[in-house]
């Protein structure tokens, strides 16, 4: 996928004008906070699995390169090829040559963040193969020719209405007069479209939740059974997965699978958790003949050892986004690439690298809401300030911003001159706001005050009333 | 230098650590002896507690439950619940041994063997195990219960014992080590939570996605 977070600014004032997408975001609450609170409070150990779990990662980290040696071995003991791919490309090329030896057309899909990391569809597609998302989020997010503004609800941006008109659009030779009016109807409708794909497909690629070391196994985890029916109809089952997805052992993902649920969705446990070691056994009535995992890098090995390592213990749970103040106004796709909310403003930069994607930690109230519902415990809004130290002494900030540090920089060394300089802008601000108590417009910052009014300052400085106050004493 | 060398490389070198024999002791024997970790304390009750919070969790969870005192009832309870559901009289199963056992004769039933079709409209199969914590069912891939009956038709009809309910998962795991033996999984092990759904319009919570649109548990003994 095509990074446009250098657009970052324009995309999110976007986003806020478009009147549909705010509509959709209204769902968020109901659909996620409320329900995942509910949750976590009903399960008292819930504190202690975060630790253990955050402990289990760490420990599967610090020996990545063992427990990923094991993982190749049991899982190609059980029939699995293992592939390694070090980029993006070298995955998409992997994909496409197990696919062209295949003979196939058409490649179900299960839902897959990694999958959108390398912009695999379009690869497919271009490479004259027709990949089909199954998963009901991915497939209105496919016949809508978007991309997923959500790690685990990919269409949460798209209205009712909207997903009946594409249907309509879309689906066509069925009776334009049929209801589509309750959403029950477009699931319905959905479900039957795809049917067919699962038992004409030539190749079902799912992602992973987990990779297994103990067992060689891959873990999905679903609500909807779309990843099952890919992965158990098509001939030949793909898992492409990131290095990160390694836990050691069954009670290892054990853990973790108790706040994975609960974080994202509210639920106990998610319907489908399905683990899979190798292809069909020689006399299993179903199943596919052929099981390849594809391991991705992609810049995450260089992570470790770094002030971003923590990013990689990430389940994908969705949590921090669902309490984001920012993603709540702008939704996901201003993000400008795959991974959006507090999560990719950390891992974004660190994958893109950070003159792509360093504008994101920016955008970021550091409310810390996201770090208190992080399941992993990810330190996340620290990990943003980290970026954006980094990207400050790389000097990658927009020039204004070096240049009113720089200006600040100037007349902090100098105090007699800071406080003239500061006790005049007071005045200034303080009469500009005299009227009604803040300020509609800012000099100079005209688009820090677009979306929002500033308080006008009392017109002395803090300097000047500290004064002020130490002589009435 | 393949891939796979290259990605271990790079991961030692960021780690700053080489594959020495301490870290290599660390790692094998977490793989041989897996530490049990934190297991929630509700889970660990006695058999009949622990059969009504399967029960309950699984009811939670949307699943519907029907409780049997042998075998030997479920022909009819089968019967019974596709009658109720105004489902067409027929079903399928694979060659598990308790399974295979049951005689349908007095039922009326078409009664189907083998991987499902996609004109099935319900299907049976045996749960392995059961595990109370959170009402979910564990199903092994196999001749004795195909994948596929778990997930095509309309409605699934599990039969548990009551005697495979376990508290928690990592019993569960225990069992299957047992079962399989350790490092070996069968190709599927499906964990099933209550029937199909998906929050994919408007973050509402519609059943009957892909999977499922029922799931029936028959708890015997
Ligand atoms: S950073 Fe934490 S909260 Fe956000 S998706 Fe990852 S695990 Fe979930």
């Amino acid at each position: 996928m095509d990074v446009r977070t250098p657009h970052f600014k324009d995309n999110a004032r976007g986003a806020m004008a478009d009147a549909s997408l705010q509509e959709a975001l209204t769902h968020i609450r109901r659909g996620f906070i409320d329900k995942r609170a509910r949750a976590v409070d009903a399960l008292p150990e819930f504190e202690a699995l975060r630790d253990s779990s955050k402990a289990i990662k760490d420990h599967t980290l610090a020996h990545l390169d063992l427990y990923l040696e094991a993982f190749i071995e049991r899982a190609e003991a059980a029939g699995s090829v293992v592939h390694i791919a070090e980029t993006a490309a070298d995955a998409r090329d992997t994909i496409i040559g197990i696919c062209r030896e295949a003979g196939a057309k058409r490649i179900t899909k299960g839902k897959s963040m990694i999958s959108e990391e390398i912009d695999l569809n379009t690869h497919l597609a271009e490479a004259g193969f027709v990949p089909v998302e199954t998963d009901l989020g991915e497939y209105i997010v496919q016949l809508r020719n978007e991309t997923p503004s959500h790690i685990i609800a990919p269409a949460v941006h798209v209205t009712r209405d909207r997903i009946e008109q594409d249907f309509r659009e879309k689906h066509r030779g069925l009776d334009p007069d049929r209801d589509l009016s309750d959403p029950k109807e477009l699931l319905a409708e959905a479900r039957t479209m795809l049917r067919g794909e699962y038992l004409a497909a030539d190749v079902g690629l799912t992602g992973a939740n987990f990779l297994i070391a103990e067992t060689g196994s891959s873990v999905i985890v679903t609500n909807e059974g779309n990843g099952d029916l890919t992965q158990t109809l098509a001939p030949v089952h793909i898992v492409l997965a990131s290095l990160d997805k390694l836990v050691p052992t069954l009670e290892d993902a054990s853990q973790i699978l108790r706040l994975l649920g609960r974080s994202a969705t509210g639920q106990d446990m998610t319907v489908y958790t399905t683990f899979s070691t190798g292809p069909r056994r020689a006399d299993d009535p179903d199943g596919p003949a052929a099981c390849h995992v594809v391991i991705l890098d992609n810049g995450r090995s260089s992570m470790l050892g770094t002030d971003y390592q923590d990013m990689l213990r990430c389940i994908r749970c969705g949590a921090c986004m669902n309490h984001c103040p920012v993603y709540h106004e702008i939704g996901g796709h201003a993000y400008g690439w795959v991974y959006p909310g507090p999560m990719g403003a950390v891992l974004t930069p660190a994958l893109v690298g950070v003159d792509q994607g360093g504008h994101l930690p920016n955008a970021s109230t550091l409310c810390g809401r996201c770090e208190e519902v992080c399941p992993m415990k990810i330190p996340l809004p620290g990990m943003m300030r980290s970026w954006r130290r980094d990207e400050f002494e790389r000097h990658l900030s927009p020039a204004t911003v070096r240049w009113g540090l720089g200006v600040w920089a100037f007349f902090a060394r100098r105090p007699r001159l800071y406080q003239a300089a500061t006790r005049l802008a007071m005045r200034i601000l303080g009469n500009l706001g005299a009227r009604r108590g803040h300020l509609r417009r800012l000099p100079l910052a005209g688009g820090w005050t677009a979306e929002r009014d500033l308080p006008a300052p009392a017109g002395a400085t803090f300097q000047e009333q500290w004064a002020e106050r130490e002589r009435r004493r | 230098m393949s891939a796979r060398e290259a990605v271990l490389k790079r991961i030692r070198m960021s780690l700053k650590v080489t594959d020495d024999e301490n870290r290599k002791r660390t790692v094998a024997a977490r793989l041989t002896e897996p530490p049990r970790g934190v297991i929630p304390a509700r889970s660990q009750v006695d058999h009949d507690k622990r059969i009504a919070l399967f029960v309950a969790m699984a009811e939670k969870a949307a699943a519907t439950t029907e409780r049997l005192a042998s075998t030997d009832a479920i022909p009819q309870a089968v019967a019974r619940y596709l009658r109720d559901r105004n489902l067409p009289a027929a079903i399928r199963h694979g060659d598990d041994p308790i399974l295979s056992a049951l005689t349908w004769d007095g039922t009326q039933l078409r009664v189907g063997h083998g991987a499902a079709a996609d004109s099935d409209t319900a299907a049976l199969s045996r749960a392995t195990v059961g595990i109370a914590e959170t009402g979910s069912l564990v199903l092994l891939s196999g001749r004795d219960n195909p994948t596929t009956l778990n997930f095509m038709p309309e409605a699934h009809i599990v039969v548990l014992r009551a005697s495979d309910i376990v508290g928690d998962l990592e019993t569960a795991w225990g069992r299957l080590r047992h079962i399989a033996g350790r490092g070996r999984l069968p190709r599927n092990v499906n964990l099933i939570t209550g029937p199909s759904r998906s929050g994919d319009i408007q973050q509402t919570m519609l059943m009957g996605a892909h999977g499922p649109r029922d799931l029936h548990i028959l708890v015997v003994g």
